[in-house]
């Protein structure tokens, strides 16, 4: 039996309208389905919902709007189907194409921040730790809570939304303190620390870690002191790529876990796991579906899942020094960072490099890739997982400097010494 | 045989999470994103890797041991409610607030919706893939 206060008796029997009575009742209903006893007021939510899958969210939407909908916490949104600087760039019929727009509009109208962005944290939304917020999108809702120490759910489409219109989400899960806990340690000690200081490492932790801890909260000691966003990114997304993953400490970093007995409520861990190097070789080869042979043909190359930030542009255009790719080469962000490349004048210097920069979408929710499929190369742990379901195309995973080195000779080139 | 219809033995009775009464021929896939493995447009199981993949949900009464709680999944099941192409019900090993909320969707919508139950794996094994099942509002599950 879920409680509600009286302000949210108010909102359910419609004080501020149809469509905040509609989101009380919806977040109440999954409450009672959660077996929560009472709802939680949250600060701000990230929605995941915007995205179109077929008419019918686009109609939820509309229905929302006309229904008065208002958000009653500040919310961004996550990438929609549709890259509304380049519309032409998403191939999809007329009428889905209309439709993914009348979406992104509704959500608009509703007062979310068209931040299209799937990293919202890098934008500007970063809740204060143990704040309790409604976020959507796995790979956002992991480093909410892994990285900023704020508290969500992993929210399902239009429960997302729902948060945010009636400022409340059901109290279960990991917005209470005993679901935090960690009970699985990961010990990276054992672990070559030149591998841990490359970029590459981090994505295959993550998809690693996803595989084997999946919704058990894991805390991994012994990664490095002072990792930056951009790291932390790639392991939360990988990891809530390959598992369903929405909290895991990082001893030293996750702000409720400052040490091993504070991650672990005091109690000792049920299980321990020595990482080893051959756990992670593995782990990277599973993010392979195609054969990664030296000088093998690629067809695409594409990065920017999670959106890239400015420091990852940055590290693009050093790395490929002024050379051009020979392939096809999509790059995926937000408007955060086009603005921000412009300011520093490197946009220039990006479209120089025959790079195309996919904005408010990526390429494998919406089809961008050249037709007809073949092989994508990335450096991207939830690219790798998704490209053969979403987009046909077998993939190759690379560090970000197999990328670069690829592009400019337009055969893959990989280089093997780090991972033997 | 006498004109008299007598009920099979039950197999299992589930926790009812969405209300209602079903009947079809079983469907059971051991795990299951809605997002990634049944495409929207066609209410078809789309993961090449997937036990049962290319077959429709329609009609049917789809048991997953363990869902894979992709946030889409609740987009799908709420496009798959809007164009007719859902399943008859869907039984779950595990609840999570996002297939369950295609249906509390659907239902504010107006559009068709379907009932959920909750039954553990080790009670889903009883339950042969093929079998003709009736489910009744109280969650118990028969073979027809």
């Amino acid at each position: 039996m879920v409680q509600l206060t009286a302000e949210e008796q108010a909102l359910r029997d419609g004080r501020e309208g149809p469509a905040a009575a509609l989101a009380l009742r919806i977040v109440a209903e999954a409450a009672r389905m959660l077996g929560a006893e009472r709802l939680v007021p949250i600060e701000s939510a990230h929605i995941d919902g915007c995205l179109y899958h077929g008419d019918s969210g686009t109609l939820f939407a509309e229905r929302l709007v006309a229904g008065d909908g208002r958000v009653r916490v500040p919310t961004t949104l996550n990438v929609g189907a549709l890259d509304l600087l380049h519309p032409e760039r998403a191939r999809l019929e007329a009428h889905q194409a209309a439709m993914a727009r009348r979406m992104m509009d509704a959500y608009m109208d509703l007062g979310c921040r068209p931040t299209w962005t799937c990293a919202p944290y890098q934008a500007g939304h970063r809740p204060a730790p143990g704040t309790h917020v409604a976020w959507g999108e796995s790979n956002a809702v992991a480093f909410c809570n892994s990285v900023l120490g704020a508290r969500s759910e992993r929210y399902g489409d239009y429960l997302d939304i729902c948060a945010a219109l009636a400022g409340r989400a059901p109290d279960t899960g990991l917005h209470r303190d005993e679901n935090r806990r960690a009970t699985l340690l990961i010990d990276t000690g054992g672990l070559d620390p030149r591998l841990m200081a490359e970029d590459a490492f981090y994505p295959v932790l993550g998809a690693w870690l996803g595989a084997t801890a999946g919704a058990t909260i894991a805390a991994i000691d012994g990664l490095p002191a002072g990792l930056s966003d951009d790291r932390l990114k790639a392991l939360c997304a990988a990891a809530a790529t390959t598992g369903a993953v929405g909290l895991f400490h990082i001893i030293g970093t996750t702000p409720e876990a400052p040490d091993i007995a504070t991650a672990f409520g005091g109690a000792p861990p049920a299980g321990t796991i020595r990482l080893t190097g051959a756990m992670l070789h593995a782990a990277r080869d599973r993010l392979s579906t195609a054969e990664p042979a030296r000088g093998a043909a690629i067809d695409a190359i594409a990065i920017g899942s999670p959106h890239l930030s400015v420091d990852e542009f940055w590290r693009l255009l050093r790395l490929l020094d002024g050379r051009r790719s020979r392939l096809p080469f999509y790059a995926c962000t937000g408007r955060h960072t086009i603005d921000k490349l412009e300011e520093f004048g490197l946009m220039d210097e990006v479209k120089a490099a025959n790079v195309t920069v996919v904005a408010d979408t990526c390429v494998v929710v919406t089809p961008i890739l050249p037709p007809g499929g073949g092989v994508l190369l990335t450096n991207s742990g939830k690219f790798a997982h998704y490209s053969r379901p979403n987009t046909g195309y077998d993939v190759v995973y690379g560090s970000l400097s197999d990328v670069v080195e690829t592009a400019v000779a337009g055969r893959l080139v990989r280089d093997e010494a780090l991972w033997r | 045989m006498s004109g008299s219809r007598v009920l099979a033995f039950p197999v299992a009775r589930a926790d009812v999470v969405q209300r209602g009464a079903a009947a079809g021929r079983a469907l059971k896939i051991d795990t299951l994103s809605f997002w990634g493995g049944v495409d929207p447009a066609t209410g078809r199981l789309s993961d090449p890797a997937t036990a049962h993949h290319g077959e429709a949900l329609a009609g049917r009464v789809l048991l997953v041991a363990e869902p894979r709680g992709s946030s889409s999944s609740s987009a799908v099941m709420l496009e798959l409610l809007r164009t007719g192409r859902a399943p008859a019900a869907v039984v779950l090993g595990r609840i999570d607030a996002i297939l369950g909320l295609g249906i509390v969707v659907a239902r504010e919508m107006s559009w068709p919706t379907i009932p959920l139950y909750r039954l553990p794996a080790d009670a889903q094994a009883r339950i042969p893939d093929g079998a003709a099942l009736r489910i009744n509002a109280d969650g118990v599950i028969r073979l027809a």
